[in-house]
């Protein structure tokens, strides 16, 4: 079978093919879709499909699913393996039972990440796990299938790295259909604690076994067809990974140079004999890489032995910030060649044209929200967080004084309440309270601060594109199931000051900011209001 | 044919995703290899949103290099002028007469009047106008710029393939519609 398919969509159909059958993970841009599409077929492949609360909590539960023999695939953005890598390190010494592939989708240039521009291949070298690059969809399709292979082979967690670019590229891809109709198998968990459990002396036994495992991997790379090299002539030679590849092949293209090209399907382990030999007879190499120069320093080690001589480019003809395409290679490739590449001049409009932000929607409940904060507490200091409220930093509300990670609002809301006699607000959504609010909540009851916390309760997890959350009654496979309550969860945390209200009615919100920014302890305002999105789409339905 | 580059312009919201499909697909009926790219999330909220797509015998990068666009597909006036800033010679601009309020935009006059002063090709249609008077409905305006940019040659897209892609991507219920949309900027 031949059809377009986004990056995220041949991820889905890789897995379908390797016989998934449990998905977990938490939604995120650029990964999203993965788990998204995915419930909408899952059924009929006797798939089984989650939304967890959060990164930790899907690894874990994928983690459970291996132990019990099923084949499991994780799926979230870059930021979400910080949050599970607690979990993940230890899963490296465990080994798998039942193959487990975790797709983690970067996204340099922050096209929809608000934190950092993260670089997230570190964990694959400091937690020993198998990592995969894809450049396209159809190998998206394509070392999805293999990255399975490898773990049922080698029983470890393998990562299948990919950027937004490859996630949301599109192209024909070729796929086997997988046949449809069947149920949703449950496996067996056999007691196996001296596999399953970490803990000394049997942990320092286990990471030994981990590095022993990451050698026959090792020599598993080497002989792998998806670390292949595109011949070409001369001394210079290229070696580059993912989307890199892709502008790498154009930049060629646009000098007229025929050079040879290494392109890495592993990150980790590298194939260390097949770059040696790559790099043996060269007098130059370029390294394309998006973000930080992990390839590059493991070159300058390989070199060493390999080729003393040769004269590596890489970071110093390359930008360390932002995504790469053909152009930026083109000006790299251009001075390791000492040839001539006029860069296009973006031309001056003289007419100011302002920046388009993201803003909200129309009929968004936030809009009844911001202005009423900002009015009413003009002097506040306003910790942000993740998500459609995050548009509060940006023009015409401008409140915001703190953004960090998912939950982190309440969190440093607490230390600012601790550490000064300043009036501080948190605001934060539905979806990151479940995800991550409710610690900070408990801790700023139990260590006695007294933040104003706003909820903004839009009865969704609108930002990533409309996802279920605890708080719906439903999950992701649109089962019916307990819509958890927040002003429950609060209350069995403590909090003594609750206030339930519809932002709309504006006077009632500003009479309880004022009240409760008096307070001596925590207090909670839940503006409970429909995304305005989601309302117009339940009633065209 | 060198590949042929195409970048789509426009606000979050506006449809640009469902453009995509239906160019890449008939890109795809026409026999061309081809490759786009996306962006989702963030910049979905109303801010500025640029898809690429490619299409031809072989394609590698999705992504079209700054003045090597061939149409400029712009679903709004101000969006279409900032990025004509970025086309090369070779380029056509094909722009919906249609602007999105923002504070501090310079006003729809100035915007055309920008757009008609620079050397690229321009193709101005009331794309969205046309749709809202005759169809109720200006979320088709898509469907009606690329009936135009097919009927007037702008990309190297044949009719049948263009009808046959949409039939493939849009769902059942919203196809007469959409077809309808096609037609109207087709016999524009």
């Amino acid at each position: 079978m031949k059809k377009i398919l986004l990056g995220n969509e041949a991820i889905i159909q890789g897995s379908l093919a390797a016989g998934v059958s449990y998905v977990s993970g938490y939604p995120g841009c650029p990964s999203a879709e993965i788990g998204d599409d995915f419930a909408k077929i899952a059924a009929k492949y006797g798939v089984y499909v989650e939304w967890a609360t959060n990164e930790k909590v899907g690894l874990e539960s994928a983690i459970g699913a291996s132990f019990s023999g099923l084949k499991t695939l994780v799926n979230m953005k870059s930021f979400g393996i910080n949050v599970c890598s607690d979990s993940l390190l230890p899963l490296a010494y465990t080994g798998t039972k039942g193959a487990m592939v975790i797709v983690v989708a970067d996204d340099p240039s922050c096209w929809s990440s608000a934190q950092t521009e993260q670089n997230s291949r570190a964990y694959s070298q400091f937690g020993h796990i198998p990592t995969l690059e894809p450049a396209d969809p159809q190998e998206c399709y394509d070392f999805t299938k293999l990255a399975f292979e490898i773990s049922e082979k080698f029983k470890t967690p393998v990562i299948l790295h990919t950027t937004t670019r490859v996630n949301h590229q599109k192209m024909p891809v070729i796929f086997e259909e997988v046949k449809t109709g069947n149920q949703f198998k449950k496996g067996e968990f056999i007691k196996n604690p001296h596999q399953f459990t970490t803990m000394p002396p049997r942990t320092l036994e286990m990471k030994k076994e981990l590095l022993d495992k990451i050698k026959k991997i090792q020599a598993f790379t080497e002989k792998s067809k998806i670390n292949e090299i595109d011949l070409g002539k001369g001394s210079v030679g290229i070696i580059t990974s993912g989307v890199s590849y892709l502008h790498v092949k154009e930049a060629l293209k646009v000098l007229k140079l025929d050079l040879p090209v290494l392109k890495l399907g592993f990150f980790y382990p590298l194939p260390e004999e097949k770059i040696k030999k790559f790099i043996k007879p060269l007098k130059k190499l370029l390294v394309v890489e998006e973000l930080d120069n992990y390839f590059e320093r493991e070159l300058n080690v390989l070199t060493r032995i390999a080729n003393a001589k040769l004269q590596i480019f890489g970071k110093n003809v390359l930008p360390v910030i932002g995504e790469l395409n053909t152009e930026k290679v083109c000006v790299a490739l251009a001075k390791v060649m000492g040839k001539k590449f006029l860069e296009f001049k973006i031309r001056n409009l003289k007419l100011e044209i302002p920046r388009r932000t993201a803003r909200l929607c129309e009929g968004c409940p936030y809009w009844y929200v911001f202005p009423t904060l900002k009015r009413v507490a003009p002097n506040a200091i306003f910790t942000g967080d993740i998500g459609c409220n995050m548009i509060a930093g940006m023009s015409p509300h401008n409140i915001q004084d703190t953004l960090f990670s998912m939950g982190a609002s309440l969190g440093i809301a607490h230390g600012v309440s601790k550490s000064t006699n300043q009036k501080v607000i948190s605001i934060m959504g539905d979806g990151t309270f479940f995800h991550a609010g409710i610690s900070p909540l408990l801790n700023a009851v139990y260590n006695k601060s007294k933040p104003l916390m706003i909820i903004l309760d839009n009865r969704i997890t609108a930002m990533t594109g409309h996802q279920q959350n605890p708080g719906m009654g439903k999950t992701l496979m649109g089962e019916d199931t307990t819509e958890v309550n927040i002003e429950e969860i609060a209350e069995a945390c403590g909090v003594k000051n609750i206030k339930v209200l519809d932002p709309i009615n504006m006077k009632e919100l500003e009479g309880t900011v004022k009240e409760f920014l008096e307070k001596d302890e925590i207090s909670l305002i839940i503006c409970k209001r429909i995304c305005a999105l989601l309302e117009r789409r339940q009633k065209k339905s | 044919m060198e590949n042929f580059n195409l970048i789509l312009t426009g606000v979050g919201g506006q449809g640009i995703i469902t453009l995509l499909q239906v160019i890449d697909e008939a890109a795809a009926v026409e026999g061309y290899d081809v490759k786009s790219s996306e962006l989702h999330g963030l910049s979905q909220r109303g801010g500025s949103v640029e898809a690429h797509i490619r299409f031809g015998k072989k394609v590698f990068s999705p992504m079209v290099s700054n003045g090597q666009a061939d149409l400029i597909f712009a679903l709004e006036a101000m969006e279409g002028l900032r990025e004509s800033a970025k086309a090369g010679k070779q380029a056509r601009l094909l722009v919906n007469e249609y602007t999105l309020p923002l504070v501090g935009a310079p006003t729809k006059e100035e915007i055309i009047k920008q757009l008609k002063a620079g050397k690229n090709a321009l193709y101005m249609v009331p794309a969205s106008a046309d749709c809202k008077e005759k169809l109720q409905n200006d979320i088709v305006c898509t469907l009606y710029m690329v009936g135009y940019a097919v009927a007037k040659k702008l990309m190297p897209i044949k009719k049948e393939s263009a009808l046959q892609a949409i039939k493939n991507v849009i769902p059942q219920k919203y196809l007469e519609l959409n077809i309808k949309a096609f037609e109207l900027g087709h016999d524009k």
